[in-house]
């Protein structure tokens, strides 16, 4: 086990740069998520890590050591890839241990590892099976078998869920945060759907564009985003966005598209006027008299809870609610978001106020 | 009305018949089958069956021969030219087949690196490969002439050599020089169907193996050779099939000479049967070799069988 820190690395392929000075403290132990949309450079800063690409500039560095130019089989890492990477012509035992025959460790201490990897990961009755034999699933376990048996400093995954069902997809990701937790092995793991990283990480580092957004808890992403970019990425369905003026008239309000006025708790100094972003989670809104007028468009219950769009000013908005109200479509309603849950953000940066 | 109905009704019941025949899957099926079946006799099944009938017959050029048995085939176990003609023809097949492995496996290996100018060096590697059989032999020929080989007049500008190479004088120079004729000419089809085989391993295994700690020696060893084993198989049955019935370089460059040196079974069979005009005989030494090509099919229909990590689902 060992902390990683990475310090303002650059990523150039050709003239093109793809990561634009990238820093995150990783802490010994720690699970992190990189998060972003594709092309965010999240996949190449873990190859990076692994030593699959060569780092432009900046370091990176594995404990104390700064691992830049140490081959990758040097560093003392396990990956687990997006498409397993399985050796097809090796049983699944072979494959957990390929990596101790290479380094000639004795046939009894492979085996005894590739035995205890097999048990927590419950892959025992499989060890002599083939790749092609084995489910999705199951050839994901025995990627993270293959780390496992190495008991490394640190531990890779590259988008590991993405090749599998949705229902498979919940399984792995309680029984991989549950393998963390029972390990602490540091980990960096890479994916793209931001309910991954809410629900397995102790850090997530929201990336776009080749730079890191926001780092922080998965609640402190979600209760304080500092951009609006993050905002629109953590959470699902995702926060609405209105474009309005913040007017301090005696009291703060948000005056929005076609003269919609939401509550606001209180202005931000200096903000009276100015162009701004008011952004509400769905889960957020309230069925209120005072709320502003809104019209039914789509109505969507998933059992345990309902999502409503709903026309706010011509603008379309989403709201989820846990309870069941009847709403049929071109129904009038009132709709209020929480002011002490609203969101306000600079129209020209996107940075919170 | 009655009179009209009756050849309606008659068009009818043969249109019917005639759909019903399309219809039937049976039917359909023998119909689509008649072309292959029809190319099958005439071009494969009926040559292997007239020559397998030749060979036990004395047949001659413009006779007409009768059935004397295996008579050709103890005649030719007593004949020490075709027994020649046999070591000849394995000796080819075999120095020649390891060789183009060695150099195709190499140069596919090379070929699938990042190499500058990488599509115009593929394109020469395959170059052997696209000009006529016959041309090349005729460059080879030139190449190892008494008086105009460009080798010996190299080598004695060099200073490496005093007289000139007799490359097709001699008994051993002229079959090592066939053999390398050949191997010019096979080396494209091992090197790119080997390169296709290569392209088809997945780079992730190849990262997964470096993080696994397995240097390039390794990598080759425990991924790329059982990954390319299938193709490697095929590949191999091709080219000693290939090589053990070759007839254009040899009748080309040597003609079987020097005193019968090398003579393949082939250019002897096509010989005594064509030019010396006993088919019977000539047929028999080409029947000669099945017994071989067969055992070469054997052996890669063994080493062919897909092994148990390439079958699917099933246990």
């Amino acid at each position: 086990m060992s902390s990683v820190q990475i310090r303002d690395v650059r990523k150039s392929f050709g003239n093109f740069e793809v990561l634009h000075g990238v820093s995150i403290p990783i802490e010994d132990g720690q699970f992190v998520v990189l998060v972003g949309p594709s092309g965010c450079g999240k996949s190449t800063l873990l190859r990076m890590l692994a030593g699959l690409e060569n780092i432009t500039s900046g370091t990176i560095s594995i404990g104390d050591r700064v691992v830049n130019n140490v081959q990758p089989k040097e560093r003392d890492i396990a990956m687990v890839f997006q498409n397993y990477a399985l050796y097809p012509h090796m049983t699944v035992g072979e494959n957990m241990g390929f990596s101790l025959k290479l380094r000639n460790a004795g046939s009894d201490e492979i085996n005894k590892r590739v035995k205890r990897a097999a048990e927590i990961l419950a892959l025992t009755p499989l060890l002599e099976r083939y790749p092609r034999q084995l489910s999705g699933g199951q050839r994901q376990r025995v990627a993270m078998g293959r780390a496992i048996v190495r008991d490394p400093q640190v531990f890779l995954f590259d988008e590991p869920l993405s090749n599998l069902d949705a229902k498979l997809r919940v399984a792995m990701r309680t029984e991989i945060k549950e393998l963390h937790q029972r390990l602490k092995t540091t980990t960096v793991y890479v994916t793209h759907d931001q309910i991954e990283a809410m629900t397995m990480a102790d850090k997530i580092v929201v990336m776009h564009d080749g730079i890191v957004e926001q780092m922080g808890t998965p609640l402190e992403l979600y209760d304080k985003p500092e951009n609006q970019f993050v905002a629109g990425f953590i959470g699902s369905p995702a926060m609405n966005f209105l474009k309005g003026h913040v007017r301090v008239n005696g009291v703060a309000t948000f005056e929005g598209p076609n003269g919609v006025k939401l509550p606001l708790r209180n202005a931000p100094a200096g903000s009276d006027g100015k162009p701004v972003v008011y952004g509400v989670r769905p889960e957020h809104f309230t069925i209120a008299d005072d709320g502003a007028d809104a019209e039914i468009v789509v109505v969507e219950p998933t059992g345990s809870e309902t999502q409503v769009f709903a026309k706010v000013g011509g603008e379309q908005v989403v709201a989820v609610f846990r309870e069941r109200h009847q709403f049929n479509p071109g129904d009038k309603v009132k709709l209020k978001p929480d002011p002490a849950l609203v969101h306000l953000f600079d129209e020209a940066t996107g940075k919170r106020m | 009305m009655a009179v009209m109905a009756e050849p309606v009704a008659a068009q009818v019941k043969r249109s019917s018949l005639w759909s019903r025949a399309f219809e039937s899957r049976n039917f359909l099926g023998a119909m689509f089958m008649v072309p292959a079946i029809a190319i099958l006799i005439l071009f494969l099944a009926y040559p292997l069956l007239l020559g397998l009938w030749l060979g036990m017959t004395d047949t001659k050029i413009g006779g007409v021969g009768r059935y004397i048995g295996f008579a050709n085939f103890v005649s030719l176990a007593k004949d020490s030219v075709f027994w020649l003609s046999v070591f000849n023809t394995i000796f080819y097949t075999v120095a020649a087949s390891v060789v183009k492995f060695a150099i195709g496996l190499y140069l596919a290996l090379l070929l699938n690196e990042r190499l500058p100018f990488k599509s115009m060096i593929r394109a020469i590697v395959l170059l052997p490969f696209v000009v006529p059989t016959v041309l090349s032999a005729i460059a080879f020929w030139w190449i190892y002439d008494s008086q105009f080989s460009i080798i010996s007049w190299v080598l004695i500008k060099a200073g490496l050599i005093t007289h000139y190479i007799d490359f097709l004088g001699d008994p051993w120079n002229a079959r090592w020089s066939v053999v390398v004729a050949n191997i010019w000419r096979g080396v494209p089809f091992v090197a790119i169907t080997l390169l296709a085989g290569l392209q088809t391993i997945s780079p992730s295994l190849y990262e997964a193996a470096n993080l696994d700690g397995a240097t390039n020696l390794q990598r080759f060893r425990h991924i790329t050779l059982p990954m390319l084993s299938p193709i490697i198989a095929v590949v191999m049955t091709f080219s000693v099939l290939m090589t053990f019935t070759d007839f254009q370089l040899i009748y080309t460059i040597t003609r079987g000479g020097p005193i019968n040196a090398t003579h393949l079974m082939a250019t002897l069979s096509f010989q005594r049967a064509i030019t010396g005009g006993n088919l019977g005989e000539g047929a028999a030494i080409s029947n000669a070799m099945i017994p071989f090509l067969v055992a070469a099919i054997l052996l890669s229909f063994f080493g062919l069988q897909r092994s148990r990590w390439q079958q699917g689902g099933r246990d």
